[in-house]
């Protein structure tokens, strides 16, 4: 069981800055996120793009803005669950929440911030009828551990930036073989990537077959048989070990959402007039995923959201001491 | 001046909204405002699908650009109308458009 003050489901920007506030509070956080690196939207969506409303960048790209925030926090060492999706929610009998993540993991805190943005971000599933017969055992929606494709026969389907980021990195690092399946002959994928690929192409590292897809697949002899048919109706049929469908993520409300928590249009509702709590004491809710009168969805938003909040989740945790805000240009950064 | 817009929702209801030509938005954001079941999860750069529509009408549209191409490409829903609500500025040149919601991505 983790223990720590505040559990913050979501490791977005503002997932993340809640790190640095709570942390000028001596209060310790561990933040649970389903995708497999910090980030959130600005990691999944657009890592690449500008964002020119954050104080003091004129521009910075989100990726950036995300490092910056990781090392910003890194005073206060935040600990991290990825990979996983916040799944349930108990309370026991010293009235700490716990939160159990898909995978089992159990956290136990006073205090929940949810600062979850758009939701979960689900795997986006090709239309083929039986495919969760063969989820389990042979496909991939999202790469967590690269090391158990190793050696092995991969098909990875989709035109985006994680199809080409992987099979580049399989083919570079350790698979024996790496076919790359799209649906049309343009990639939006980064330019370099998709030059990188047509290169390894030319010399045999990875089999691009374009403006076709996956129509149906199979169990054959102990590996997935896939059939690929093209635009022009020719089929082939390929067997791999494992099927990537990398077809990017789409956010959903997920496991929350059966929290007992007060839903309004596919976001939390808050007392914006005090401290972004919910309906539920103790859990608080901030950044895009809640919503009040007036709600703007705005990292910088967010952001605001986080430093009032954990003011209330201090006194939530020390009912009894008066916390004075001191200021970091006064008392500097002082971790743990 | 208002422009009028002709959606067929995901039920298959259709309904005439208006929309302002003179506030800088774009279909996508037309249909938020009036409750449409759309995301615009990536906010309008393009890079997501869940503005996907059906384009019922002939009307003057912007050229598709190699972005909003290559994220419809990347859809198994796409068919020869499909635009990214995002993608279309309202303006006069669509007055009387009419457009179908794509499934839920």
């Amino acid at each position: 069981m983790i223990q720590t003050d505040i559990i913050i489901i979501g490791a977005g920007p503002v997932g993340l800055f809640t790190v640095f506030e709570a942390g000028l509070l001596k209060l310790k956080c561990h933040l649970i996120d389903a995708l497999p690196i910090p980030g959130g939207q600005c990691a999944e969506i657009y890592p690449k793009k500008p964002i020119y409303d954050i104080p003091g960048y004129p521009s910075i790209q989100a990726a950036d803005l995300i490092k910056k925030l990781m090392e910003q926090i890194k005073p206060f060492n935040p600990g991290f669950t990825l990979g996983e999706t916040a799944y349930s929610l108990e309370k026991d009998q010293e009235e700490q929440f716990i939160v159990t993540t898909s995978e089992g993991t159990s956290h136990r805190a006073p205090v929940i911030a949810i600062a979850g943005g758009l939701g979960v971000f689900t795997p986006r599933k090709p239309p083929i009828e039986n495919l969760n017969e063969f989820e389990k055992k042979y496909i991939h929606y999202i790469v967590k551990e690269p090391e158990i494709f190793a050696n092995k026969n991969i098909v990875i389907s989709g035109g985006g930036d994680s199809a080409l980021d992987w099979a580049l990195y399989f083919a570079e690092n350790f698979a024996s073989s790496v076919h790359l399946i799209h649906r049309s002959e343009n990639f939006r994928a980064h330019n370099d990537s998709v030059q990188k690929a047509m290169n390894f192409a030319k010399l045999g590292k990875i089999k691009i077959i374009l403006n076709s897809e996956v129509q149906e697949i199979k169990e054959k002899k102990g590996a997935l048989s896939l059939n690929v048919i093209s635009k022009n109706k020719k089929t082939q049929s390929i067997a791999c070990d494992n099927w990537l469908p990398l077809f990017g993520l789409s956010p959903k409300i997920g496991p929350i959402g059966n929290w007992g928590l007060e839903i309004e249009k596919n976001a939390i509702k808050v007392d914006n007039a005090t401290d972004y709590s919910t309906n539920i004491e103790g859990i608080y809710a901030i950044g895009d995923v809640n919503t009040y009168n007036g709600k703007l969805k705005l990292i910088l938003c967010g952001f605001h959201e986080a430093a009032i909040m954990v003011q209330s989740a201090f006194k939530k945790i020390y009912p009894n001491k008066n916390n004075v805000l001191k200021y970091t240009t006064v008392t500097g950064i002082k971790g743990f | 001046m208002d422009i009028s817009i002709t959606v067929t929702n995901r039920d298959n209801k259709t309904k005439k909204i208006i929309a302002p030509t003179d506030m800088n938005l774009n279909l996508m954001e037309i249909l938020k405002v009036y409750e449409y079941p759309i995301e615009g999860t990536c906010g309008g750069m393009a890079l997501c699908a869940s503005c996907h529509i059906f384009i019922n009408s002939k009307h003057d549209l912007p050229a598709i650009s190699l972005s909003e191409k290559a994220i419809l490409d990347d859809n198994w829903d796409t068919q020869p109308n499909s635009r990214l609500a995002c993608q279309i500025p309202i303006s006069k040149k669509i007055d009387l458009i009419n457009i179908r919601l794509a499934p839920e991505i």
